[in-house]
């Protein structure tokens, strides 16, 4: 379900080259979205979801989706919304309206930060080159997003399939992250 | 090409496969699956090299990465690697390899002068030696002695190769592949654990592929390990890792492997790495690293032909090679007898079995008799003859207290066995604490620190049915432990290759002249029984001293051939019992590991991630300098028609300040602060007031630390009653960010406020110079740009050519000035758009160095230049940014330490040279006098220095004792070529009153 839903959300970006295509991984540049931080106690949950179309998840590691919409669990007050990127102004516009009682925090940070698709049998392999945390599905399922790094920059790492992750990184972190990627699945292509 | 040692069959190398590989120049065969040193072997090579310090010849020692002799380089891609342990490298066609540590070669070495002049060279010769003349040092020792150290040549190349990394995790690390590493693995992959086996070798199966005298569930023990293996690599869930050393044992079950990938490929696809980084992180491990045997310490026991008797037993079964035609076994134990019945089936002679025991078993005794083996019991070995290979033994008989002489014994090769030492590197590394087995005579290790166990003989269980037991216990309990469930593997049985008994430690008795005669303890640094005793003598008690006095353990295998025989003659010296004496730690790396796999990826254009502004390739397009600030990229000077970087920034100076500069602006830190408490939080970090700051309108802002001084300002905006947009230096963003979050989260956690970086949300476009308006005005959509609608320190929110823009206008530079802020990816777009009006306007693009000098025209400080972590609002002059009537901030109590409102500090100033063309250095010194005497504390340092077009001349900022009280008077600062005099003026130079950034 989650391979669906992030077709819509997070679509390779057809005016980019493919950064990577092996047989068994690819790494393709996403398309802009619309992105915002959403931070709030729990009096605005309910209201914040509401206004955006999907529960606001409250378990750790957790996405919540819905058609053109994914909520990201990032910290205890802390959540990363994703909307196809001309929906921007709208969803900041409801989200203030609805959250306008209670104290919040809605920043637009669609420009923040880009975001790869990383797909293929060995896309974990390559992710594995450098981010540290365990990426076998036992421990990091289908849906499983999260901050962590790669090698020196911070990421944020959503599995949307068996073999396939959203990687996002801050806008100039990114060629050290694909430039790397890119190396280290260079050992790929020898026979 | 004839390999004359090569059994005719047998082993376990690919006979079908024939090597040729040179060793000095000599061209020599081998087959795949040989190492060199079993390929040199085969050929009847034993001499392999030089020793370190008295050249003496040496040959192979061991069979594993312990090898302290056969140290060699190999000669790939145009460099070499030097320092390899034949015993570890691989041959494969083309391979080529050289000895070490001789001149002009290992059969004839000047060096071996050394050995004649050894009396000069006891342990601790340097701390002797070399004390005097104190002027020789520099110009005689150290050279020498730098040219004497060190065994092979470094490589003079830069890496050629690349690296990979890898992070893992499993329930399960395995770590050795031997009968016990097999069955833990095999265990423990039945629980359904993720499992990972590694082994240094190229070959899993560890001891059972040299054994051939037991038989595992009726096979074969080879045939088992195929077995086993083809079950393993079946299970999805086990990841096989030969060749893949596990190096370092670090907290919380962190291990760390270095996976050989190419090394022992003849033609690598270049596209492989050649070494991979494996960042383990396992529930539980097990330890199953195995015993090495120990040498026995008798004199003259490092002549090429000696070598440890299951080596020599390794290199029959294992490689199919002889180590001789005549072979004497000297031994304290069981197990190497089954090396001399193994050699006698194979046709070689056995010149007699010399059992330091009196009483060997009666059993081994039979089999020996069967076979026609000479057998001397209660007998030592107490020298050898012959130069490059050994030609004969002495043998002498135990007699009480003393030794007799019991004759000579010709022979090729000595295979000699002092007991086991199960290999507790791991473990250590792990932090556990070893204890003593008397029983074994050895240290084994005890309680787990981590979750770790160790299994089979490194635990100190011999025997190979013991072994496969002890790990298949091991496999099981550390599945349980990990995932809580244990599988149902049916356990295999094994017969044959007991236990043995036997062992012995430390320096045997002799006959001979003490005086005269070497016994090695430590073969690599040539370390002998009498150093150790020396060391002891000259008052190094503790094992620690004793090493470092002597170097004996300090070999790259850590001293684990050489520390219980080292301990055991030093016990006897001190007249203590070993377990007071001690053992000295184990640390990380367990065998010497290339610097490759540590640098790894970060090489070249991944050393650090490089930042680059939306400007980036503008501004390279014209030939921009760029200075790296942090992570960042920033254009540093634009040079036009062949300038040099004074003219470029003279002319981009002057330029703004007469018509306009564009100037990338995208690196400083942008958090967006947000909520109902956004004021008061400011309030509380910053300096400065803001809840009276109107909405649209901008304030400088000082942040403090704890003790009062400052660590970073920027600009202010507020955006809303409950939203603000704050920037921060380059270089102390992530730092800011960082500290106001951790204050929110452990101070104030009842703040309804949350703070977002917006860095790289937005690229900022500065616009400074009198004709910035004009420039800026066309884009702009829904902001009244006119002086008095939008004065100078606001903000306003609307478009800039049609994308959504935060407009500034503030000024670093002294002139009317914009900060343009749009969504990063349409940064390119505004910038070119602006780049072409400003250049339109006869403007000019402007890098850091230009924006640092239009900014000391006015006096703003640097954060990080004016100041360096003990720089206070005061002593900078800019007490007028502290809010008088806060109750509180950040640093504001450190501001009320007593040593910081005492007089006497040093304060901002401005210097001008009496020669306005001198520009000062930054960083000079600043003294009161021209020539002052040596030893006199300097009154304060300059922190910025440069030609100001604008002022027409040289200009200085300066921190000063006392600064401000000093102006007018005239300072120096003392340089090489004489002291530079300088007035103290004012710290700010240009347009004082402001008049130009308020146009």
């Amino acid at each position: 379900m989650a391979d669906i839903l992030t077709s819509e959300l997070y679509s390779a970006d057809s005016s980019q080259a493919p950064l990577l295509v092996l047989p068994d991984v690819t790494i393709m540049p996403a398309a802009p979205a619309a992105r915002v931080s959403l931070r709030c106690r729990e009096t605005g949950l309910a209201l914040a979801a509401k206004a955006f179309g999907t529960p606001i998840p409250q378990t750790p590691l957790t996405a919540e989706t819905a058609a053109n919409r994914a909520a990201f669990w990032l910290g205890p007050d802390e959540w990363m919304l994703v909307a196809p990127e001309s929906q921007l102004a709208a969803i900041l516009s409801d989200l203030e309206t609805h959250l306008d009682a209670v104290p919040h925090s809605v920043v637009d940070i669609s420009h923040r930060q880009d975001a790869v698709l990383v797909s293929g049998p060995r896309a974990g392999w390559l992710l594995n080159t450098g981010v540290p945390i365990d990426l076998h599905e036992s421990a990091f399922a289908v849906g499983t997003v999260t901050r962590t790094l790669f090698h020196k920059t911070p990421i944020m790492l959503w599995r949307t399939g068996p073999d396939s992750f959203v990687v996002e990184a801050w806008g100039s972190f990114m060629d050290y992250v694909t430039g790397l990627l890119v190396q280290s699945a260079e050992e790929l292509k020898a026979a | 090409m004839s390999q004359p040692f090569r059994i005719e069959k047998g082993g376990r190398i690919d006979r079908a496969a024939s090597l040729s590989f040179t060793f000095d120049g000599e061209r020599l065969s081998g087959h795949a699956g040989d190492t060199l040193a079993s390929a040199l072997l085969a050929n009847g090579i034993h001499l392999v090299g030089r020793s370190f310090k008295y050249h003496r010849p040496r040959g192979i020692l061991t069979a594993g990465s312990e090898e302290p002799n056969a140290l060699v380089g190999i000669c790939r891609k145009g460099d070499q690697t030097p320092n390899l342990r034949a015993t570890q490298v691989e041959v494969y066609e083309g391979l080529e390899t050289v000895s070490q540590n001789r001149f002009p070669s290992r059969g004839f070495d000047v060096g071996a002068v050394n050995d004649l002049l050894s009396p000069l060279f006891p342990a601790g010769f340097y701390y002797k030696t070399f004390m005097w003349p104190k002027a020789f040092w520099d110009r005689v020792y150290e050279p020498v002695i730098r040219a004497a150290a060190g065994l092979g040549n470094p490589p003079k190349n830069p890496d050629h190769d690349t690296y990979g990394n890898l992070y893992a995790h499993c329930d399960v690390l395995v770590i050795g592949s031997g009968p016990a590493g097999l069955a833990a693995a095999l265990a423990a992959a039945d629980s359904g654990a993720r499992v990972i086996l590694c082994d240094e070798q190229a070959e899993f199966g560890g001891s059972l592929l040299t054994e051939t005298a037991a038989t595992i569930d009726g096979t074969a023990p080879a045939q088992w390990v195929a077995d086993t293996l083809e079950k393993l690599s079946a299970n999805g869930n086990v990841t096989l890792l030969p060749r893949t050393t596990a190096f370092g044992y670090f907290a919380q079950n962190f291990v760390a492997l270095a996976q050989r990938i190419t090394d022992h490929v003849s033609e690598p696809d270049p596209r492989l790495p050649r070494e991979r980084l494996w960042q383990v992180r396992a529930r539980e491990v097990v330890i199953a690293a195995g015993a090495i045997e120990r040498p026995m310490v008798f004199p003259e026991n490092d002549r090429p032909g000696i070598m440890l008797a299951e080596a020599g037993r390794t290199y029959l079964n294992r490689y199919g090679v002889k180590v001789g035609h005549n072979v004497l076994v000297a031994t304290a134990c069981d197990t190497a007898w089954q090396a001399a019945f193994d050699l006698a089936d194979h046709g070689v002679t056995i010149a007699a079995i010399a059992d330091v025991r009196e009483n060997p078993p009666e059993a081994l005794q039979s089999i020996a008799k069967a076979r026609g083996i000479r057998v001397e019991k209660g007998c030592v070995v107490t020298g050898t003859t012959g130069r490059k290979r050994i030609s004969a033994a002495l043998l002498g008989r135990l007699r009480g207290n003393g030794v007799a002489a019991a004759g000579e014994v010709a022979c090729d090769a000595l295979l000699m066995s002092g007991g086991w030492t199960p290999t507790v590197s791991l473990y250590s590394q792990s932090r556990g604490k070893v204890v003593w087995n008397e029983s074994l005579g050895t240290f084994v290790p005890g309680q787990s620190v981590q979750n770790e166990r160790s299994a089979g003989a490194c635990l100190g269980i011999y025997g190979l049915n013991a072994a496969l037991e002890d790990g298949y216990a091991a496999g099981e309990n550390a599945a349980k432990a990990a995932i809580g469930r244990s599988g149902t593997v049916s356990r295999a049985q094994a017969h044959g290759a007991d236990a043995g008994e036997g062992g012995i430690l430390g320096a045997l008795p002799h006959d001979r002249d003490p005086s005269k005669v070497k016994a090695f303890v430590d073969y690599q640094n040539d370390v002998t029984a009498k150093d150790v005793k020396l060391a002891v003598r000259e008052g190094m008690h503790s094992i620690e001293h004793i090493k470092r006095y002597t170097t004996t353990g300090m070999a790259t295998d850590q001293g684990r051939l050489s520390n219980l025989n080292a301990l055991d003659i030093a016990s006897k010296a001190l007249d203590k019992p070993v377990t007071d004496v001690g053992l000295t730690t184990f640390r990380q790396p367990y065998t010497p590991t290339t610097f490759g796999i540590f640098a790894n990826i970060s090489r070249g254009d991944f050393f650090d991630p490089v930042r680059k502004t939306p400007s980036h390739d503008f501004v390279a397009g014209q030939d921009a300098a760029f200075e790296d600030v942090g992570q960042w990229k920033r254009a540093w000077y634009l040079p036009k028609d062949g300038e040099d970087m004074h003219q470029a920034v003279a002319r981009e100076c002057e330029t703004v300040r007469k018509s306009a500069g564009l100037f990338d602006a995208s690196t400083l830190g942008k958090i967006e602060v947000v909520g109902p408490d956004a004021a008061e939080f400011l309030e509380r970090m910053y300096t400065n007031p803001w809840k009276k700051l109107a909405p649209g309108r901008c304030r400088y802002g000082l942040l403090l630390n704890d003790a009062g001084f400052i660590i970073d300002d920027g600009v202010v905006g507020r955006l809303a009653e409950d939203r603000f947009h704050v920037t921060t230096t380059t270089g102390g963003a992530a730092h800011v960010f960082a500290t106001m979050e951790d204050y929110l989260q452990t101070e104030w956690p009842d703040l309804d406020v949350w703070i977002t970086s917006i860095t790289e949300q937005y690229a900022v476009c500065a616009v400074q110079g009198p004709k910035a308006r004009d420039i800026i005005a066309p884009f702009v959509e829904g902001i009244d740009l006119s002086a008095d609608a939008f004065p100078h320190m606001s903000v306003g929110s609307g478009t800039f050519c049609g994308v959504p823009c935060r407009l500034f206008r503030i000024s670093f530079t002294g002139e009317l000035g914009f900060e343009v802020n749009v969504p990063r990816r349409h940064g390119k777009m505004v910038w070119d758009k602006l780049a072409k009006a400003v250049a339109e306007q006869e403007g000019v693009i402007y890098g850091t160095e230009t924006m640092h000098v239009l900014r000391a025209d006015k006096g703003y400080i640097i954060v990080g230049q004016e100041t360096d972590g003990t720089v206070t609002p005061d002593d900078v002059g800019m007490n007028w940014a502290i809010g008088k009537n806060k109750a509180d901030f950040v640093g504001k109590r450190g501001l009320a330490r007593p040593d910081l409102v005492a007089g006497g500090r040093k304060q901002l100033v401005g210097l001008l040279t009496k020669d306005p063309k001198v520009v000062l250095e930054e960083g000079a010194q600043v003294t009161k006098l021209a020539n002052p005497p040596a030893g006199t504390p300097a009154e304060g340092h300059v922190t910025s220095a440069y030609h100001s077009p604008a002022m027409g001349r040289s200009i200085a900022l300066a921190l000063v004792k006392d600064g401000r009280r000093l102006t007018g008077e005239t300072l120096n600062i003392p340089m090489p070529n004489g002291a530079i005099p300088v007035e103290v003026v004012e710290p700010f130079f240009y347009d004082k009153e402001g008049a130009r950034l308020n146009g």
